[in-house]
């Protein structure tokens, strides 16, 4: 259908060229669609901190997390409805005067960040554990949403 | 910003190859120099005491931090944003620290490296006489 789409704005179609940003944008969203088909999970970097991966079942959901430094009393996971947020913070340890800084490397600060998840999960049993900086959550989907087998009758 | 988000995969010292299948990344890191210390700081999610592995040898350190790279059984990956793998880099130090007492501690996925500086490297004022 995008195929479609794109060779319809190339040809010019009723509304002539398509402008160069709407073909850019068809092309990269083709372009991730062919790599989402042929490698279900090709890594790709995250653009916002922290990145995540994310795992999934079709009983439940299961997001990893990595957070050097962040104590876990720092951390704020919430879920409503199909978003996760990750809100916290790594504090930085004081600066004293006389010292000064060779390298800085490592991520200070707040941050937040919201993940879209595959299917509404129940928010009651969400779980979360905190080890060695790495976060991982257990999000089970809810009963509702579960895939339901259906059983032929025969007469 | 966008690049120093992603994790940086080791570069391979030339000749040297892997016995682990494994893959190892450069952990970032802060040096803060003091007055009599120097602090290390490197973040190694996934690694605590008993994964990491310290060797100083003549004057490169080498810190390796060893990581579980387990896949969840029974799920598929729906995104990767991070690869997960071991954490490995080295440093050269300068001849004012005191090896003897270097300090290691691990905490949260993050190392931090005490190194202090040797006695007679503390600050020497250099009189200037005048000829």
């Amino acid at each position: 259908m995008l195929l479609s789409e794109l060779t319809g704005l190339t040809r010019g179609g009723r509304h002539g060229w398509g402008s160069y940003d709407t073909v850019q944008n068809r092309l990269r969203q083709m372009q991730e669609e062919l790599q989402r088909l042929f490698s279900p999970a090709a890594e790709r970097p995250a653009r916002e901190y922290p990145a995540v991966n994310v795992w999934t079942n079709e009983e439940e959901i299961l997001v990893t997390s990595e957070l050097p430094g962040v104590n876990s009393e720092d951390l704020d996971i919430s879920v409503a409805g199909r978003t996760l947020t990750l809100k916290g913070s790594r504090k930085a340890d004081e600066a004293q005067e006389d010292e000064c800084c060779h390298r800085r490397e490592c991520r200070y600060g707040n941050f937040a960040r919201a993940i879209d998840l595959p299917y509404e999960v129940d928010g009651a049993k969400v779980s979360a554990k905190f080890a060695k900086g790495i976060l991982t959550i257990t999000l089970p989907r809810t009963e509702a949403d579960k895939p339901k087998k259906i059983t032929i009758s025969s007469n | 910003m966008a690049d120093t988000l992603e994790k940086k995969e080791a570069e391979m010292t030339e000749g040297v190859e892997r016995t682990r299948a494994a893959r190892v990344y450069t952990p970032a890191v802060d040096i803060i120099v003091k007055d009599k210390e120097v602090l290390v700081t490197a973040d190694m999610p996934g690694v605590d005491d008993k994964s990491i592995d310290i060797t100083l040898e003549k004057n490169v350190l080498t810190i390796y931090g060893k990581v579980d790279v387990g896949v969840p059984e029974k799920y598929r990956a729906t995104y990767v944003e991070y690869g997960v793998g071991d954490y490995s880099r080295s440093f050269t130090l300068s001849e004012e620290v005191d090896r003897q007492r270097i300090e290691a501690t691990v905490k949260n996925g993050v190392l931090k490296l005490i190194l202090p500086m040797a006695e007679a490297a503390k600050t020497k004022k250099i009189e200037v006489k005048a000829a």
